[in-house]
């Protein structure tokens, strides 16, 4: 039982913030998947005078992906049947060209704005469709979004930061009390710090075992992913490898921080 | 004969204004025996703190062991201490450690064998008569026995000096009696040299000693 609860209130704080960084990493998966289909969906159309060439166009902008021309063989299939095969060619030329742009990511309202200036500084486009105002909304609810999971998660990583320097004082008394004794049958400062370090490594570990435990079962949850199915999104909600090296490289190196800390607030007593 | 313990012009204070110990000169030969006595708060505590390293003198010299304690660095005080044995006025035990662990604490520090600090801890669980709380934590025990965990533990590692504060303070006749035999054995086989605070010099004292008297600051041998 005094193991269990020696180790319970750090193991507790740990897996809180371990928590919170791996439910704000969903987040940021989920909106960048978000973002992609967003990206996916979007184009921008021009009006150009001229034929432009696949390199002007890329050149234009850096955000530009790819392009589609947009034939105007449909309208003209319309007008084919009054219109002999030589007046249909001139009209061919005389029209001018559509081009449909696709984008490599999901611009911002500002790389939008940058973009429409940069396509309308050549010569040949006289408009540009960016269709500003529907983005503007899509991309603020984004941001919004995207916000207020930042407040929360940063608001439980500020609370559980408080608790653990709250916990680090009473540990601090703990522990100084045995090193203290330490101290005075000789112990060098590595040995009577020994039994903290220790301690911090395993709950280190024990916590981070915890998280995978818990993040493996709610990734293999059918709700959970029938859930993210029916909103659209498909992302990797516990990556074994590489979300478990960041969290146990977290949970390592705060409790190895708070060990330090301690033996550095380490006062002997006379 | 060799000394243990020589102060020169020593003085002992906890702020800057009021000495404590007031420029006392003695010294305390090896294989000694002494009993040091006082008036509460004369400053017996004080002086023990002072031979371990743990409060530095004010002013004057004080060597132990060999090892000037006026400006000593942490690690060559840590060296000395491996060798000193300790009996704390309030136990000083580990509450999170069992009886057994806590006296094998100067064990762990000098680096013994695991199988050679159980032996020795065996032996001396049974000469404080306390095999049967082997197990327990500081806090389950009476203070009686805590007092005899805390003996037990300075005398572990069999260190060279060993100073205790009123080891006895807390304990029945008989068990007393049972401190006093073993400090006596450690004097006697192992030439400890034996500094011991108390209020009460035992009649029966098989060996010579030495007896201190601590008043308003000086320390004078009573004959
Ligand atoms: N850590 C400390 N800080 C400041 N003053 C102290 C400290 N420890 C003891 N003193 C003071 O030093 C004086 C001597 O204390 P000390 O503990 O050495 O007395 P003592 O002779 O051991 O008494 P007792 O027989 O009651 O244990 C006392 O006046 C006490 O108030
Ligand atoms: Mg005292």
């Amino acid at each position: 039982m005094k193991s269990i609860s020696n180790h319970f209130s750090l193991v507790i704080a740990l897996l809180s913030i371990l928590f919170t960084i791996q439910i704000f990493i969903i987040i940021d998966r989920a909106v960048d998947s978000y973002k992609e289909n967003l990206a996916t969906n979007y184009s921008v159309v021009i009006v150009s005078q001229k034929q432009l060439s696949k390199d002007t166009i890329l050149a234009i902008n850096p955000l530009i992906n790819t392009y589609t021309e947009l034939k105007p063989d449909s309208v003209i299939k319309r007008l084919n049947a009054n219109m002999g095969a030589k007046n249909i060619e001139l009209l061919k030329l005389s029209l001018p060209k559509f081009y449909k742009l696709k984008m490599k990511h999901y611009p911002t309202p500002n790389e939008i704005k940058k973009l429409t200036k940069d396509l309308l500084k050549n010569r040949a486009i006289t408009k540009v469709e960016d269709f500003a105002t529907n983005h503007n909304i899509t991309y603020k609810l984004l941001l919004l979004l995207k916000n207020i999971i930042s407040i929360f998660a940063g608001t439980i990583f500020v609370v559980t930061t408080l608790l653990i320097l709250k916990e680090l004082r009473i540990w601090q008394f703990k522990h100084s009390e045995r090193m203290n004794i330490m101290g005075l049958f000789g112990s060098p400062i590595w040995l009577s710090s020994a039994v903290l370090f220790r301690l911090a490594i395993v709950d280190a570990i024990i916590s981070s075992v915890l998280i995978f435990m818990i993040f493996s079962y709610l990734s293999n949850s059918v709700l959970i992913q029938e859930y993210l199915n029916n909103i659209g999104i498909n992302i990797i909600i516990f990556d074994n490898i590489y979300d478990f090296a960041i969290l146990f490289t977290t949970a390592i190196s705060l409790s190895i921080l708070l060990a330090i800390m301690i033996v550095i607030g380490h006062k002997e007593e006379v | 004969m060799d000394k243990v313990i020589i102060a020169n012009n020593l003085s002992l204070s906890y702020t800057d204004n009021e000495n404590i110990i007031n420029k006392v000169n003695f010294s305390i030969n090896s294989g000694g025996f002494v009993f040091i006595t006082g008036a509460s708060g004369s400053g017996k505590s004080t002086l023990l703190r002072s031979l371990y390293g743990a409060l530095k003198p004010q002013q004057g010299s004080l060597i132990v062991g060999g090892v000037e304690l006026n400006g000593v660095s942490t690690s060559k005080r840590n060296l000395l201490r491996k060798h000193i044995g300790i009996v704390f006025q309030d136990y000083k035990l580990i509450k999170e450690w069992t009886v057994e662990k806590n006296i094998m604490l100067p064990l762990i520090i000098n680096g013994y064998e695991k199988a050679v600090s159980l032996t020795q801890v065996d032996s001396l669980l049974k000469h404080v008569r306390l095999k049967h709380q082997a197990g327990k934590y500081p806090p389950e025990l009476s203070g009686g026995e805590q007092q005899r965990v805390a003996m037990a533990r300075a005398l572990s590692h069999n260190p060279i000096l060993i100073l205790a504060d009123e080891p006895t303070g807390n304990l029945d006749e008989y068990s007393s009696q049972l401190i006093w035999n073993l400090l006596e054995g450690a004097n006697n086989q192992l030439n400890t040299t034996v500094i011991v605070v108390t209020h009460h010099i035992p009649e029966n004292m098989n060996i010579d000693y030495k007896h201190f008297h601590i008043e308003f600051g000086t320390i004078h041998e009573v004959n």
